[in-house]
């Protein structure tokens, strides 16, 4: 009793106050700041493993970027990588980030359905599903629910049967031997349900996407309603993802 | 008996330079080798050679601190003797030969499919998995997966049961199958394959990322310098800490200990965070590349080490003395999920689990690499093989890491200046051997004219130790499952590749 008591004590409080406005520690590549600066753009192209950037102009897109950081460290008066966590989005295309643009990643909420603001503006709750996913995304989303970052507290939690579920959070490069049972959760969820890429191998296949052993045909007959960027996805850019897209309404 | 060439962890051999050998020569020396007792296999595959397959084994001699390398070419199309009949370590191996190359084995005990890869010889999906049956009225089957309640990755279980208690567990995987190893030798690019040694488990990115670049490094006959070697084996030391740690947490959330959740899972946070600092990214995805560093140790990061470790150590004892000493802990952890130091010796289980059933079976002593010649680590061993042996292992070890960590933060190694690497070696095969937190990770290279990479063949613990799950639940209570699952940890995607 009393051990425990001193435990706790020892302990104090590990929550994150405002996990909104946190700032996470040392170095961290998030969402990158392309400048105008003039570069041999084929060479920076070729130096990405995903091909992940664009020319003319310079562009980066965080659906495919694995955030391994080598561009730039090879090209540090062209791109940077900010502490931004929050790359989230509803829109694939706002994924692609351009040189000179400078604006925070946000949902668009002319495409946030209706019924996400009125059904799960205070509870969410998810079901995941791992398809080739390599177990960082996974323990990221374990973290999310942790008492520091503690995701409880604003109603969002992870569930063990779809049919409890308001989603589904996949992560992974959808593998073809997975399809099938992707497939059969999806249509456990009760409607309306929304769909989670949780990491750049779910949004395009990331280093894996021109494997023949992948199957993504999930994604061609389902909508998408959150993209989240990252490799693995960092539990604040979960967080605060999900609760824009909760609390979204549309204009 | 021919002498096999012995090489040494992270060595190169010439292809001309491996024995070669008929195959009935080929499975009997190899079945003696496994037969003394500091030997075990570390990988057995086969490549493509026009329309042959050369197989290779590599025994690893943990007491001389060599590796046996030996070869025989087949003809896929025949059927052979098995090496598992004999040494059923080798079972998994084989059934990847009769998988992707369609080897026939006239008595192999368990031909069953692997990870179902597209081109599978046996045309077998993996709705049609040939499970083991038993039909009787008194017993039932139970299906879990491959979708699981947590967050976690997918595998299928089925039990088969008398009641309440287990008499049998199947353990299907493929699932999380991404063609790693064929995408190896795809990806032309240094980065590229880098990139895909970071994504093989992304709960073991420094033990895989390690491997990769000790391979390619002594393929290239580079040397690294001690900066390097430095990072590495602090990088894999905290990435043990973090991860036992994280285990332990979700071992206490399995029993129901609340408390020993909270502050073991809140305690691998300033551990990852660290590495975050170091790196950018909370798994040290990005932090190893073959022959360079992006990210320099410095002086002040190994003062904000140091405090993390001191809060931490403290905090860890404390909660650790409580969780591990309580009368519930012990009434689930003790004497469930079994396996005998036979049984494990005979499956050939490695890395953590091996040690727990009283196997002395570690990398970092038996064939160090980077700067464990130094550390000169002792593992640590217990001998009841049940689930709480295998907490004791995990608590160790991370005592054991931390003072590792501080014995290395004490004299950092000055930054080299970054030299030219040469190409690979033509015609030359690598291996490279690593001990990841959860065990014995080999990666295998066979390289060919030009020194293009012909091969590329990946061996994560979790390959040997499945079978050491399925053999620890029997007999135990279907609700023990989840402990036992959760005190082996092992990965789906280290697996399945």
């Amino acid at each position: 009793m009393f051990k425990t008591l001193s435990i706790l004590f020892h302990q104090g409080k590990q929550y994150i106050p405002h996990p909104t406005e946190a700032e996470v520690p040392g170095i961290f590549r998030g969402r990158p700041l392309i400048t105008k600066a003039d570069v041999d753009e084929s060479a920076l192209a070729a130096l990405c493993p995903v091909n992940a950037i664009g020319k003319a102009p310079v562009s980066i897109d965080l659906g495919k970027c694995i955030f391994c950081g080598e561009c730039a460290l090879a090209f540090p008066h062209k791109i940077g990588f900010t502490k931004d966590y929050k790359i989230a989005t509803n829109e694939r295309r706002r994924l692609i980030i351009s040189a000179g643009d400078d604006r925070p990643v946000k949902i668009n909420p002319e495409l946030v359905r209706n019924e996400i603001f009125k059904y799960f503006h205070g509870s969410l709750k998810l079901r995941q599903v791992s398809a080739g996913g390599d177990n960082s995304c996974e323990l990221e989303l374990n973290a999310s629910g942790n008492v520091n970052f503690d995701v409880g507290r604003y109603g969002i939690e992870f569930v063990a049967s779809p049919r409890h579920a308001d989603g589904l959070v996949v992560t992974g490069p959808l593998t073809q031997n997975m399809a099938e049972a992707l497939e059969i959760c999806y249509q456990a969820v009760p409607q309306p349900r929304i769909v989670i890429l949780a990491g750049t191998d779910a949004i395009s296949g990331g280093i894996f996407a021109d494997s023949p052993a992948l199957d993504r045909s999930f994604l061609d007959k389902y909508p998408v309603d959150l993209f989240l960027s990252g490799n693995p996805v960092h539990p604040l850019t979960f967080l605060n993802g999900v609760l824009e897209l909760i609390r979204t309404r549309k204009s | 008996m021919t002498e096999f060439p012995a090489i040494k962890n992270n060595a190169c051999i010439a292809l001309s330079a491996i024995p070669e050998m008929d195959y009935a020569t080929f499975r009997e020396q190899n079945i003696v080798l496994l037969g003394a007792e500091n030997n075990h296999c570390v990988t057995l595959f086969g490549y493509p050679c026009g329309d042959s397959l050369r197989l290779i084994c590599a025994i690893a001699d943990d007491r001389a601190g060599a590796i046996h390398v030996s070869s025989s070419t087949i003809i896929p199309d025949g059927e052979f003797s098995s090496l598992s009949a004999m040494r059923p370590a080798l079972h998994v191996f084989e059934r990847e030969l009769h998988e992707n190359f369609g080897v026939r084995y006239s008595d192999h005990p368990w031909l069953k499919p692997v990870r179902f890869p597209q081109n599978a010889f046996s045309g077998v999906k993996i709705p049609d998995y040939p499970f083991y049956r038993i039909d009787s009225e008194e017993l039932h089957e139970v299906g879990v997966g491959p979708i699981h309640a947590g967050v976690i990755e997918p595998g299928h279980f089925r039990f088969i049961c008398n009641g309440e208690q287990i008499l049998h567990l199947e353990i299907q995987l493929g699932y999380q199958h991404r063609g790693i190893e064929k995408l190896f030798l795809e990806k032309e690019n240094l980065l590229q394959r880098t990139i895909l040694a970071e994504n093989i488990a992304g709960d073991t990115v420094v033990g895989h990322t390690l491997a990769f670049v000790n391979l390619w490094e002594s393929l290239c006959g580079f040397a690294a310098g001690r900066d390097l070697q430095f990072a590495r084996t602090l990088a894999l030391e905290l990435e043990r800490m973090a991860i036992h740690t994280g285990d332990l947490g979700a071992l206490c959330t399995d029993i129901g200990y609340q408390l020993g959740n909270a502050v073991f899972g809140r305690l691998r946070t300033p551990i990852i965070n660290f590495l975050q600092q170091w790196c950018g990214n909370r798994f040290a995805k990005g932090l190893m590349r073959a022959g360079i560093t992006n990210f320099h140790f410095t002086a002040e990061l190994a003062g904000k080490l140091n405090d993390i470790l001191n809060a931490y150590e403290s905090d860890f004892l404390e909660i650790a003395d409580k969780a591990f000493h309580l009368p519930t802990t012990l009434a689930r952890f003790e004497k469930t999920g079994i396996v005998t130091t036979r049984q494990a010796s005979e499956i050939g289980a490695v890395g953590m689990a091996a040690r727990a059933s009283g196997l002395t079976r570690d990398i970092r002593a038996s064939h160090p690499f980077d700067l464990y010649g130094e550390l000169e680590h002792e593992p640590v061993v217990k001998h009841h093989g049940d689930v709480y042996s295998r907490v004791q292992v995990r608590k160790e070890e991370i005592i054991q890491s931390l003072a590792y960590i501080r014995r290395l933060l004490q004299t950092i190694p000055e930054v080299q200046p970054v030299r030219e690497m040469n190409k690979p070696r033509p015609n030359a095969m690598a291996i490279s051997l690593t001990e990841g937190w959860r065990g014995e990770i080999c990666h295998c290279a066979i390289t060919g004219d030009n020194g293009r990479l012909i091969h590329y063949k990946v061996t994560d613990p979790s390959l040997h130790n499945w079978l050491a799950l399925a053999l620890a639940v029997r007999n135990n209570e279907i609700s023990d499952f989840p402990i036992c699952n959760k005190s082996f940890n092992l990965s789906y995607c280290g697996h399945d590749l």
